[in-house]
């Protein structure tokens, strides 16, 4: 008898990659940047897959292909989610403490500097006429 | 950033200034802002002199190690005088622009 195509390690396989590509996608929106839910959701149905296609590979090779490939998608995607879980839970709180950043109730520090019109701006210039700034801090590099 | 600019009306209402640093040159914040359409000001620091004195500076986090500013945010009273800081532990995780909003509001009950 023909073997069957072991679907399962293929679309897990890819739904597991999406997991980590999709991350520069839902990292736009702050529900799913705050904690990356959409990806690990990714993750876990792509190794469920994966897992799937493991059992039916080894379980009845009689019916269905995958002795070879579904251990090697199957570690390919586990490297990646170690890869993921370590940039996510790992690098990215590797914040420094800022101890010494201005405190509430404390006196901001003046500055001068260009905006995006080359034009100096003070914190000063900020404040007069308006009830308050919002100073937003970011790494930029777009 | 783009959460900030759907909600700047709400900033503009309350008399807020909306301001974004980084140590990106002035033209490379014109465009990027420009293209996607930011209308807030944009301040540039490349040498990150203010992102140092404000203690927010990450050291080697930029590419080729480059110094750069780690996410937090100020909001700053007309006095001058800190009302609201916000210095995340996590990259990915910054200031929603309701957080502030919210945090105005409550200065503004909190003196009356």
């Amino acid at each position: 008898m023909k073997r069957k195509w072991n679907s399962s390690i293929w679309v897990g396989f890819v739904v597991a990659i999406g997991g980590l590509f999709s991350y520069e996608f839902f990292a736009q929106f702050p529900i799913t940047r705050d904690f990356p839910w959409a990806n690990l959701l990714l993750f876990g149905i792509g190794g469920s897959l994966l897992i799937f296609g493991l059992f039916r590979a080894f379980g009845r090779p009689q019916v269905y292909h995958g002795k070879i490939f579904a251990p090697i998608l199957t570690a390919i995607a586990l490297f990646l989610f170690a890869f993921f879980s370590y940039e996510i839970f790992y690098v990215l709180r590797q914040v420094p403490l800022s101890a010494h950043a201005p405190r509430v109730g404390e006196k901001a520090l003046d500055f001068i500097l260009l905006d995006q019109n080359e034009k100096p701006v003070g914190l000063g210039d900020l404040l007069s006429g308006s009830r308050a700034v919002a100073l937003i801090f970011y790494r930029g590099f777009w | 950033m783009r959460s900030f600019q759907q909600k700047l009306s709400e900033f503009d209402a309350r008399g807020i200034r909306v301001v974004a640093i980084s140590v990106d040159k002035p033209e490379i914040n014109r465009g990027q802002f420009q293209k996607l359409g930011y209308t807030f000001s944009h301040l540039s620091d490349p040498k990150a002199e203010v992102i140092r004195r404000y203690d927010v500076l990450h050291l080697g986090a930029g590419p080729k190690g480059v110094d750069i500013a780690r996410p937090a945010e100020f909001l700053i009273d007309s006095n001058g005088i800190v009302r609201w800081v916000n210095l995340t532990e996590n990259i990915a995780v910054r200031a929603r622009p309701e957080q502030v909003l919210e945090a105005f509001d409550a200065l503004g009950s909190a003196a009356q």
